[in-house]
């Protein structure tokens, strides 16, 4: 993004013919908006069935101020991450356990496919009857739906190393402790950090599922709450919110990522 | 070169059997001395054998019968007493230069200082000074390989068992790293076993050559080169080195090659 800065003041032309994402993303974005608003006003859609731009706007605006939408925002926030914090140890942890014990995989693994299988959604409102309408609930919500992405990527992960980096290992006499240390983990890491790529996302959506289900707070159950008032503007508001937080939470495990497994560097999807 | 050698083959015997049940009798009956300080070459064609018997040597396969021992005492498993560069480098691509060529220190646990000054002199001994901070990702084939050279000297092994250390570098560097192979053993003094594909630089390298046939591997012939050290690639022009390549070349028929 700095060196995007950096040729734009330079040389603006070059700089966009180079990147041309980077003006058209925003651009397309603006001319949606325009011709949303204009259609709605034109043909005076209904503000239940699509309302317009600005009243999205007012309702972001006037929710931040009021401090209503941060509150939200952050237990939302605190749900998804203490869940995928969970989903994260105990899938490293799991996954490392399944991947060294060929006893292990075979006895845990029928067991994990099957509840891989199983729509966590489902089971939510189970849930909800043990652990109550708390966070807590949604936190273990958040944490089952991120597990398995983790789990299922450390496995693989760690089971793919090249023979020649283990006959290494096996020609120092190196122990397994040492080999998994110095080798085997950090070869899995790549793997390790598309899992969490993904759980980060789906920790979200675990919170927000366990909200829709039954809770006092959250963007979830504001969505619920607007959406019973018919106040469709405040949901499209808190629905961008929700962007704004899976698109953060990716972001940061993309800055987290570059560094930590800063050698095998994947492509560029986003092209930030 | 006098005293018990370094190492000691005899009557070595390799059978395994594949995946589909079939029996294959890898090796037969080699026997070999390798004295302390020597480097020899074992060429053969592709399949009689000599990474086999290379694995063999660095414990990291068991023999079926006959007896290896290094320094008098029978090899049953990996020794610290060697070293291995095989044909990839295998370098970790997450660890710098100088953190791949202390592997071998950290898991044998050795002193950190003085394993550290070790992997420095050796970092200079393959001409790398200066990219002891960089990552294999912004190396060379060459470098990598030079690098992985370091790593199998780090823990002061007595042995140096290369497998084709050379044969994914294009032919000039090829011809390159051979002349600082012979640099790196005669500063270093190690014992040196090199196999190869090439015959010239089965040649160009070796105080003698052990000539493989396949099928089962044996030992054809050990071929002494008496051509004088220091060797640089001129040496490969003169007629000497022709005949000493003829005649091994002559020792593979044409159908072995084919088979």
């Amino acid at each position: 993004m700095n060196g995007f800065l950096r040729d734009l003041i330079d040389d603006p032309v070059e700089a966009v013919r180079a990147r041309p994402q980077l003006v058209l993303v925003p651009a397309v974005f603006v001319a949606g908006v325009a011709l949303w608003e204009w259609a709605v006003r034109q043909w005076s859609v209904p503000a239940f069935i699509a309302p317009p731009p600005s009243a999205v706007w007012r309702s972001l605006v006037g929710g931040l101020r009021t401090g209503l939408y941060v509150e939200h925002f952050l237990v939302t926030l605190w749900e998804a991450l203490a869940g995928f914090g969970i989903a994260a140890v105990s899938g490293i942890v799991l996954g490392a356990l399944v991947a060294q014990s060929r006893l292990v995989e075979r006895t845990v693994y029928p067991y994990l496919v099957a509840l891989q299988t199983l729509p966590k959604i489902a089971i939510a409102p189970l849930i909800i009857v043990w652990a109550g309408f708390g966070l807590s609930s949604k936190v273990i919500i958040a944490a089952l739906v991120a597990f398995f992405p983790v789990l299922v990527n450390v496995i693989v992960g760690l089971k793919t190393v090249e023979p020649a980096k283990i006959e290494l290992m096996r020609s120092l006499r190196a122990n397994r402790w040492q080999t998994f240390r110095l080798v085997t983990f950090p070869n899995a890491l790549p793997f390790v950090f598309a899992g969490l790529d993904i759980a980060v996302v789906f920790s979200v959506l675990g919170a927000i599922v366990g909200e829709f289900v039954g809770a006092q707070q959250g963007l979830g159950n504001l969505i619920l709450q607007f959406n019973v008032s018919l106040d469709i503007a405040g949901v499209f508001a808190v629905m961008i919110l929700l962007a704004v937080l899976g698109i953060a939470l990716h972001l940061v495990m993309q800055v987290i990522q570059r560094r930590v497994i800063f050698w095998a560097q994947p492509d560029e999807i986003i092209g930030l | 070169m006098s005293g018990a050698p370094l190492i000691s083959v005899s009557n070595l015997e390799k059978t395994y059997l594949t995946r589909g049940r079939a029996l294959v009798h890898a090796l037969g009956g080699i026997s070999l001395d390798v004295a302390a300080g020597e480097l020899i070459t074992i060429v053969g064609q592709s399949g009689c054998g000599k990474t086999t018997l290379m694995k063999i040597l660095a414990g990291l396969i068991p023999r079926s019968s006959g007896a290896v021992s290094l320094r008098g005492r029978p090899v049953d498993g990996p020794s610290r007493d060697i070293g291995i560069v095989f044909q990839d480098p295998v370098l970790l691509p997450w660890r710098t230069v100088l953190a791949n060529v202390l592997l071998p220190a950290e898991v044998l646990r050795l002193e950190g200082r003085a394993a550290r000054a070790r992997a420095l002199a050796l970092i200079e001994l393959v001409a790398l000074q200066g990219f002891e901070d960089k990552y294999p990702h912004e190396l060379s084939g060459g470098m990598r390989q030079r690098v992985s050279i370091a790593r199998a000297l780090v823990h002061d092994p007595s042995l140096l068992l290369m497998d084709e250390p050379f044969g994914a570098l294009d032919a000039m560097t090829r011809e390159f790293m051979n002349v600082e192979l012979l640099r790196i053993w005669r500063e270093s003094g190690k014992t040196i076993v090199f196999i190869t594909h090439s015959i010239p630089e089965a040649v160009f390298l070796a105080d003698r050559v052990v000539v493989m046939s396949a099928r089962p591997g044996r030992i054809q012939e050990i071929v002494r080169v008496d051509l004088p050290r220091p060797r640089d690639l001129d040496v490969m022009a003169s007629d000497d080195f022709g005949i000493y390549a003829r005649k091994i070349r002559h020792l593979f028929d044409a159908k072995a090659w084919l088979d």
